[in-house]
């Protein structure tokens, strides 16, 4: 019965080892998630300033053309600049006159040029505006710029300070939902910069790498596990090339190809489909071995029954054995397109790491991708990409949990469809 | 090599001592009058194993035979020459002739499709497939295009589980999934699928193996009105079923075919050594 007394502590120390290394796994996990949303949920506000533009028509359009070719070419900034001199008539130094220009961001021309091409008519009239706040206007808004500190430490000095707490006391500051961030593209200018065109990219290089890998990989595992001749050496080789390819470091197949299909082929560089092609390379022997494995756990007797009843054997697979295997399918496959979603290295050798301001249009066009924008942006010094940084991850994050979801989703929904 | 598929029939037996007896030579008349299966000369081999050594036996029409012996005799490999399922096996060879109305169904030039429909064949565990117990009874009339329209097909099934005795019970339900039957019903609903095609044969291999005693009953109740219309060739571990579900029985032991005869003449006089110590319990 001794014996009896240290089977059950042993079970129990294993239990307790089990429980010990989730909670550590989770605690970590927390970690990260606590840490990357306490610096990234700034991000998704913007900070706007209100200004009272007066679109004047001999600025505009002077001899009221009403042509929009005529309109575009004009000088919106003056209209900013007008605005701001009646909101702080004292500043008349030319110096000061152009510092207080810098808290609205430089992209303020191209709105209020915007406002007029859908809204024509509003010329001659004013109207109030609310403009995007330079970044540094807007970091100290967020808070991330102590107000307290002695004026040479911060970046914004005491007359920019004194300017903006006018603002607020004129209730003519806020902060609003950062629209810019979702429906813009990479920018240099903190303010101005969006995941979209990233998220753009990278759902084009998935989609490429979906339509590649998907009936590539399913095809291929069908083919392996149903019909090859077993015991065939050539078999057997390409069997264990495959597991030896999902072993490869992504780097290598990004250097695969910079030399196959830009080099050789010339295909468009830093373009998601070369992107997509190369992320195809990657998953696909994670679709073709999660594949094999839940073909291999159908039953045997079902496709014997099918047999038995005189289908033939392309009728017996797939009729029977493929609709059992395509739930354990999906998830390999949506768990392979997360990994890709992910994958960064062989994306910065093919190019998609440039720096990119226009939302790609097609598969062609070149972009980056959610993993490499998260990489530029941590690399750069300013303090409104540090929280761009962390909504990027953010958003990477939501798209690889909503992935796995349907991953399991699906699995569920096929398997009730099957019991 | 002759001599060895030399019948043996009882008066000669007489005259010989048992120990004579040699476990190649068939005891018993394996011919019927009216055969529907021919099976000549039958070897089996798993790679270099053999698993079927030499063994002839014809299958008469509207008969059912008994396939009795020890584990490992090779009942179920011979029973699945007959609709050439060894095909599947890999390292599965046959030799032989096993002739099917004159047609030599052992030929690689057979199709396997409309063989595999006129010879039907029951599994030892309930492998209804995961559909509907509708689909499971409609596949094989879909697949072979049995059924012009849906109402042909609908008639197909119905009849197809009115004779497996099961329309009764699954009328209500013949959308839920074939999986969630009972045993007994999952393997009648089997029995439907395979009638399902109107074969001309039916092999079950030991189709009452993974069943409760009551199930068991209404199984073997099934086959006795299905020889009406079909060959059954059954392989069966019970004794009993065999005594009492079949015409003739079979006893094999290690690859041979031992003895041949009708049912009640095996389990009361059997005339070989090692039938008689398989049936009194010997071994087995």
């Amino acid at each position: 019965m001794n014996n009896l007394k240290l089977r059950l502590a042993k079970e129990k120390r294993f239990q307790l080892y089990g429980i010990l290394s989730i909670t550590l796994a989770l605690t970590l996990l927390s970690v990260l998630f606590i840490s990357i949303f306490s610096q990234g949920y700034t991000a998704f506000q913007e900070t706007k300033i209100q200004l009272n533009i007066n679109f004047e028509q001999n600025i505009l359009d002077p001899k009221k053309t009403r042509d929009w070719d005529v309109i575009k070419k004009s000088n919106f900034n003056i209209l900013i600049r007008n605005s701001l001199q009646e909101l702080f008539p004292d500043v008349s130094d030319r110096n000061e006159k152009r510092k207080l220009k810098k808290i609205i961001s430089t992209s303020g021309e191209y709105q209020l040029r915007n406002y007029i091409r859908n809204n024509i008519e509003s010329i001659g009239t004013s109207k109030k505006i609310w403009l995007l706040a330079d970044d540094d206007v807007d970091m100290l808004i967020k808070g991330h710029i102590n107000r307290i500190l002695p004026e040479e430490e911060r970046r914004i000095d005491n007359t920019e300070l004194a300017w903006i707490e006018i603002l607020e006391t004129k209730k003519l500051i806020k902060k609003f939902f950062n629209k810019t961030f979702f429906t813009s593209g990479d920018s240099a200018e903190s303010e101005q910069s969006g995941i979209l065109g990233a998220l753009i990219g990278s759902l084009f290089a998935i989609g490429i790498t979906l339509i590649i890998s998907f009936p590539i990989g399913i095809a291929t595992a069908i083919y392996l596990e149903e019909f090859a001749p077993k015991n065939n050496k050539f078999i057997d080789f390409v069997e264990v090339n495959i597991n030896n390819l999902a072993a490869v470091p992504s780097i290598i197949f990004g250097l695969l190809g910079l030399a196959i299909f830009l080099n050789f082929f010339e295909m468009p560089r830093s373009a998601p489909l070369v992107g997509g092609m190369v992320l195809s390379l990657m998953t696909l022997p994670t679709i073709i071995i999660s594949s094999r494995v839940s073909i291999k756990a159908v039953p045997p007797s079902i496709k014997e029954g099918a047999l038995g009843v005189g289908a033939s054997e392309i009728q017996a697979v797939f009729h029977h054995v493929v609709p059992v295997a395509v739930p354990g399918m999906l998830t390999g496959t949506i768990i392979g397109m997360a990994r890709a979603l992910g994958e960064s290295a062989p994306l910065l050798v093919i190019g998609m790491v440039a720096f990119i301001v226009d939302i790609p249009q097609s598969v062609t066009d070149p972009a980056t991708a959610l993993p490499i924008q998260i990489y530029l942006w941590a690399d750069t010094p300013e303090r409104g990409f540090a929280e761009r940084t962390s909504a990027a991850i953010i958003v990477l994050l939501i798209f690889l949990i909503l992935m796995n979801s349907l991953a399991v989703y699906l699995r569920q929904r096929f398997e009730k469809d099957i019991n | 090599m002759d001599n060895k598929n030399k019948t043996i029939n009882s008066d000669d037996l007489l005259n010989q001592s048992p120990s004579k007896l040699d476990n190649t030579k068939t005891v018993g008349d394996i011919h019927v009058k009216d055969p529907r299966i021919i099976a000549k000369n039958i070897n089996v081999y798993y790679g270099k194993k053999i698993a079927i050594n030499n063994v002839s036996i014809d299958i008469g029409k509207n008969e059912v035979l008994a396939m009795i012996g020890p584990s490992g005799c090779g009942k179920s490999t011979f029973l699945r020459c007959f609709n050439r399922m060894n095909d599947t096996i890999e390292s599965c060879k046959v030799e032989g002739e096993l002739y099917l109305d004159k047609e030599n169904i052992l030929d690689k030039k057979t199709n396997v499709v409309p063989l595999r429909a006129k010879v039907g064949m029951v599994f030892q565990k309930p492998n209804p497939f995961p559909k509907s117990v509708y689909d499971n009874v409609a596949y094989g009339p879909k697949i072979h295009g049995m059924a012009k329209n849906k109402i042909e097909l609908d008639e197909i099934v119905i009849k197809s589980l009115e004779k497996a005795g099961l329309y009764e019970e699954v009328k209500d339900r013949l959308d839920t999934p074939g999986t969630s039957l009972s045993g007994g019903q999952q393997q009648r609903l089997c029995i439907a699928r395979t009638i399902a095609v109107n074969p001309e044969v039916i092999l079950m291999d030991e189709p009452c193996s993974a069943l409760d005693p009551i199930a068991t009953a209404r199984i073997e109740e099934l086959i006795y009105e299905l020889k009406e219309n079909f060959t059954i060739v059954i392989v069966t571990h019970a004794m009993q079923q065999a005594a009492r579900v079949s015409q003739r029985t079979a006893y094999f032991h290690l690859g041979n075919l031992i003895e041949v005869g009708p049912t009640d003449k095996i389990f009361t006089k059997p005339q070989h050594k090692l039938t008689e110590s398989y049936i009194t319990g010997r071994f087995g």
